[in-house]
């Protein structure tokens, strides 16, 4: 690809990035949320980030991702679950899948 | 901000930083100039979708439809800004560089805080952290060439979803909010084989219609009363 066309593709893709990213906190700015929608929009943000868990901790592309990955983070989320530390809960979601894969799991 | 939060953002910018070194040598490795991955990373700034920029460009695919793909990832930040928001400051530049820097794991760390003053500072050195350390990463990597290529050898694909989900299960706690997410999560789950990346979890918010739809009749009934 010309470096040209690299360059615009980028800056398009990186302004309506910005574009998505800035229309919340400045439209938010301008009018006043019932505690309600409040609510509502971190339900949304909450709804979101449990999607973007199940879909990478199931999926690769459009497939099914194996068994390593969603092992290990079902490791992760039940030590969480459990009030474990942060950081052993990301360590031991880590070392499963990596420990499966070393044992021959895909 | 105390010292276990501290140590939680640092662990998470450091997975992000190797991550972001395998990102820079796969798109160095796959035949990009060596600028690209670097000048992607810092102004679009999110993982996922410059994965998906490169591999599109990589396999012959047209830059426009690679932009869109992109785009179509990066879409979930207009719901995650109307949600954290006011969490960035009042400034027109607390907003400018604060929007750059959102990403799921500022927005995950910030709404798993208590009070305003924690979900402000979680989410600031958490977006510094990471754009500081992701950018090295990918400079590191871009470099290096092919030292790490392969980071689920070392089981990082299963901890970005972990780190997530940690920082989302206390928000679980509350009984409203598992119904709007059980549907979320199944509903971009069934769609992920057949949708492309990043509509399915757009569609996952009809799980929050259904929790408003849950709650309505409840609200009638005390309107008529």
């Amino acid at each position: 690809m010309e470096p040209l066309t690299l360059i615009v593709a980028t800056v398009v893709l990186g302004a309506g990035t910005f574009a998505f990213r800035f229309a919340g906190p400045v439209l938010r700015a301008r009018v006043t949320l019932s505690p309600r929608s409040e609510r509502l929009m971190a339900t949304a943000a909450v709804v979101l980030l449990a999607a973007l868990v199940a879909i990478t901790a199931l999926t690769d592309g459009h497939e099914f991702a194996g068994f390593a990955r969603p092992a290990g983070v079902l490791v992760g989320g039940v030590l969480a679950w459990r009030k474990a530390p942060f950081v052993v809960v990301v360590l031991a979601a880590g070392a499963t899948a990596a420990l499966l894969r070393v044992v021959g799991v895909p | 901000m105390d010292r276990g939060l501290a140590r939680d953002i640092g662990l998470v910018c450091l997975a992000d930083c190797i991550v972001g070194i395998s990102y820079g040598a796969i798109a160095v490795g796959s035949g990009f100039p060596i600028w690209a991955p670097m000048l992607l990373s810092l102004v679009v700034f999110a993982g996922a979708s410059q994965f998906m920029f490169i591999g599109i460009v990589a396999s012959g695919g047209n830059p426009i439809a690679a932009v869109v793909a992109g785009l179509l990832v990066n879409a979930r930040h207009l719901p995650f800004g109307f949600a954290i928001g006011d969490v960035l400051g009042k400034s027109w530049a607390r907003r400018l560089v604060g929007s750059h820097l959102m990403i799921d794991e500022n927005v995950a760390f910030a709404l798993a805080q208590r009070d305003a003053d924690r979900r402000r500072a979680a989410y600031w050195a958490c977006g510094i952290g990471l754009f500081v350390c992701w950018n090295a990463g990918v400079v590191v990597g871009a470099f290096a060439g092919t030292a790490i290529t392969d980071t689920d050898a070392f089981g990082l694909d299963a901890a970005f979803p972990a780190v997530l989900l940690a920082l989302v299960l206390p928000a679980l706690r509350d009984k409203a909010a598992r119904l709007p997410v059980a549907i979320g999560a199944a509903v971009a789950l069934a769609t992920t084989p057949f949708l492309p990346a990043g509509l399915p979890v757009l569609l996952a918010l009809v799980g929050v219609l259904a929790g408003i739809a849950a709650k309505e009749p409840e609200r009638e009934t005390e309107v008529a009363r």
